[in-house]
Formats: structure tokens, C-alpha cells, sequence
């Protein structure tokens, strides 16, 4: 609804998606525009559409109509191989609840998205080591997500988003199921990692506290985005 | 201040005599402080004399007989009260209570003054936490205090913005 200015060019676009579940509409003319670099707070009432945006953004959910854009490039003009590779490569997630591999190691878990995007079992885990590092959970390496408690386990859900170092991460309530103090100590340490390796964040949070940690925010409401408008 | 604003977004229905006014308003707004009729006659002579209404006369004297009308001026006054964010700290919630019911009764966008007010909090919660991030454990506590606190007003601004439908359906005329 409002005009974007400056930043210039945005790196991921929605423009006037419409997106239908059956009977239910659940976006009705979204647009929203993403710039490199910055934190990006999707606020709204339940219901009212933010992770149907989220999974539109991130290509795995396709618009009924509209269009989403990363650059100049139309997701649905893609094919099934390059829209993977660019999730897999451009992408990364953090979501509500565990959605680490409860068969794997912590540092397993961090060091997957390197092993299936091809890299050695060596490289990939010594890259995951640092990032857990980071994150401040190094002593969680060798433990399965079913030994850690959930603000641990957060913190390793956003190092293994982070440690492909993508350039745009996507987060639907990251800490939603975390205490305030816990959730707000893993948003730290994933806001300054994100500001850290440049990428973008697209966060839906209805937690004040976690959205004050983004530089500006738009509303859902009702299928339709209210956006401010960047700084500058 | 704010029962200036309160007495003329009311008058924007349509002109009013004094005693009509206090009673639209404390049925709105004056639930457990509900305004002395001195206190809306020194208002509305302030208004009058800052031109912000203006008085149809009607035969007979006295303050009672007095119809107020909203002017131009008083509309614009109004129209940028309801619109403008309050300054966010504590228990403003009263005003911006008034501002919504204002804005619904007199058939504007209320949630457009809860977005407005949302953006305004979290820009000072940003600003905050910024300085917290930076700062030492003292800061850190200090701008806690207040974050929970406007934290706290946000969350009452979402529920008000979620029974927006039901307060509308309560005070539209
Ligand atoms: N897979 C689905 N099948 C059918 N309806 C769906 C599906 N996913 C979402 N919806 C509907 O689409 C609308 C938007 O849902 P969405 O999950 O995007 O909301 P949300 O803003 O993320 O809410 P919350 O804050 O509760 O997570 C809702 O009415 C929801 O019921
Ligand atoms: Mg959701």
C-alpha cells in the first residue's frame, strides 16, 4: 500500500499476490519489498496471512496470481531444478519448533545444508563447528536435538540456516516457543550473525521485544501488507 | 488536553447543546471520571475563542441554551490530533482509547491510529534496544524496564486492534 523509496533495488520482491487454500483466501493483493542486508519484522493478527507470505517468498508456495521476485528473476518462471538450487543456495530457515533431524548430531545438523550442496564431510564440519560457536553452543556438538532444551536447539537451528552464509533468511516465529529472556538471547545472537554475514532476515514474530531487534516492519492484515518504508 | 480534542471530534456528528455533549461524553469516555459541567463550558470557551467552534443561538439565555458547531479550523484540529502518534510512554493509553473510539465514531480508520502508534512504540523500542545491545549491564536494565513497558502497551494496542469490529459496533451512532 505504501510506495518504497530509496535502498535501491530490492532483492526479493511480492507484487499483488493473490493465493487461495480452497474456500480460504489467504492473501488478497500482497505486496512487499526485501532490501539486502536488512532485518525485516512481518507482524499481524493470526490468521491474517504472514507465513503463507513467508512460504510465497521463499518459493515454496506458488501464487494463485501475482508474482515474486528474487532480483529481476520471476520464481514461477523458473524451473523445479533452479528454484531448488536457489532455496538450497540463496535461502536459508528458521521455523517454530525443532525441525533439526533428531537422528543426527548437533554438528551433523549444522553441517547438512554444506554436505548437500556438495561440500567434503571434513569442510562441512568444521564450517558447522564455528558457527556453533557463534551461537554459543560449541558444547552441543556431539548431542541429538533430543538432548538439548529448546532454546539450545533453536540456537542450532539458526547456525545451520546461517552456515550456508545465504542471502536471504526466513524466519516464522523463531522463538515462539521460548521463553521472553531465552527467545530474546537467541534473536540477538541471530541478528548480529545475519548482520555479520550480510544477509537479509524476514522475520514474523508477534513479540514486540523480538521485533524491535529488526530495522523496520510491515503488517499483515487480512491478506494485504502495510509496509514502512525504509529509512533513507 | 485530550478533552478538548474529545468534546470537538464530537461536535463532527453534528451540533450539540453543552449538557447533549457531556452526556455523549462520559457515556464514551467518562466511565469512572466523567467530566463537571464547568469543566465542559470553560472548554467549550476556550474552543470558542481559539475558533474551533462556533455557537448557533437559539431564543432564551444562559450557558443550556447554547448550541456548539465544529468550524473548519476545529475539523482540521481534530483530524491531525487523531492521526498524529502519541509520544509513547506510560499510561497513554486513555488517550489513544479516546483517539480510537473518536475515529470510529465519526467514520475514519481506526486501525490506521493503531498503525500509526505501533510504528511509533517500535521505533522507540528499536532505538532502546540498540542501546542496550551497546551498552553495559546498567544499560541494559534501564532500557529493559522501559522496553517492558512499551511492550506492554503494544500488546494492548494488537487486542484493541483484534475488537476493533465489536468497539464499532458499540459506539457508531
Ligand atoms: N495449508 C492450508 N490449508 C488451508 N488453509 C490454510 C493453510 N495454510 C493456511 N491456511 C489459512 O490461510 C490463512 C492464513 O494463514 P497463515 O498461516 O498464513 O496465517 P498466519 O498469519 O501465519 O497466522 P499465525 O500467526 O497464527 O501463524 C488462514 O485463514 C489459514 O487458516
Ligand atoms: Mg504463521
Amino acid at each position: 500500500m505504501t510506495t518504497t523509496v530509496g535502498r535501491g533495488t530490492p532483492l526479493l520482491t511480492a507484487d499483488d499476490v493473490h493465493l487461495s487454500f480452497g474456500e480460504t483466501t489467504a492473501l488478497r493483493g500482497a505486496s512487499l519489498h526485501v532490501y539486502a542486508g536488512e532485518v525485516l519484522a512481518l507482524m499481524g493478527p493470526s490468521g491474517s496471512g504472514k507465513s503463507t507470505l513467508l512460504h510465497c517468498l521463499a518459493g515454496i508456495l506458488t501464487p494463485g496470481s501475482g508474482s515474486i521476485r528474487y532480483g529481476d528473476r520471476d520464481l514461477a518462471r523458473m524451473s523445479d531444478t533452479e528454484r531448488s538450487t536457489l532455496r538450497r543456495g540463496a535461502f536459508g530457515f528458521v521455523f517454530q519448533f525443532g525441525q533439526l533431524v533428531p537422528e543426527l548430531t548437533c554438528l551433523e545438523n549444522v553441517a547438512l545444508p554444506l554436505r548437500l550442496a556438495g561440500a567434503g564431510r571434513r569442510e562441512a564440519q568444521r564450517r558447522a563447528a564455528t558457527w556453533l560457536d557463534r551461537l554459543e553452543v560449541a558444547d552441543l556438538a556431539g548431542k541429538r536435538p533430543g538432548q538439548v532444551s529448546g532454546g539450545q536447539g533453536q540456537r542450532v537451528a539458526v547456525a545451520r540456516a546461517l552456515v550456508t552464509e545465504p542471502a536471504v533468511i526466513f524466519a516464522d516465529e523463531p522463538t515462539g516457543a521460548l521463553d521472553s529472556l531465552n527467545g530474546e538471547l537467541v534473536m540477538k545472537l541471530f541478528i548480529a550473525a545475519a548482520r555479520d554475514t550480510g544477509a537479509a532476515v524476514v522475520l514474523v514474530t508477534h513479540e514486540p521485544r523480538v521485533a524491535a531487534y529488526s530495522d523496520r516492519e510491515a503488517v499483515v492484515r487480512d491478506g494485504r501488507v502495510r509496509e514502512q518504508e525504509p529509512a533513507r | 488536553m485530550s478533552v478538548g480534542f474529545a468534546l470537538l471530534g464530537l461536535l463532527e456528528n453534528g451540533p450539540r447543546h453543552g449538557y447533549d455533549l457531556k452526556r455523549s461524553y462520559d457515556e464514551a469516555f467518562g466511565r469512572d471520571r466523567a467530566l463537571h459541567y464547568g469543566q465542559v463550558y470553560s472548554t467549550m470557551a476556550r474552543l470558542l475563542k481559539n475558533g474551533l467552534v462556533e455557537v448557533e443561538s437559539e431564543p432564551g439565555d444562559g450557558p443550556e441554551r447554547k448550541k456548539y458547531a465544529i468550524t473548519h479550523a476545529g475539523m482540521t484540529d481534530v483530524a491531525e490530533w487523531i492521526s498524529r502518534p502519541e509520544k509513547p510512554e506510560p499510561y497513554l493509553q486513555s488517550t489513544l482509547y479516546t483517539k480510537v473510539v473518536l475515529a470510529l465514531m465519526t467514520g475514519r480508520d481506526a486501525t490506521e491510529v493503531l498503525d500509526a502508534q505501533r510504528a511509533e512504540h517500535l521505533r522507540l523500542m528499536r532505538v532502546l534496544t540498540r542501546r542496550k545491545t551497546d551498552g553495559d549491564l546498567a544499560d541494559e536494565l534501564i532500557c529493559d524496564h522501559a522496553l517492558f513497558h512499551l511492550e506492554a502497551d503494544l500488546r494492548w494496542l494488537e487486542l484493541t486492534a483484534a475488537r476493533l469490529d465489536r468497539l464499532a459496533a458499540r459506539v457508531r451512532p
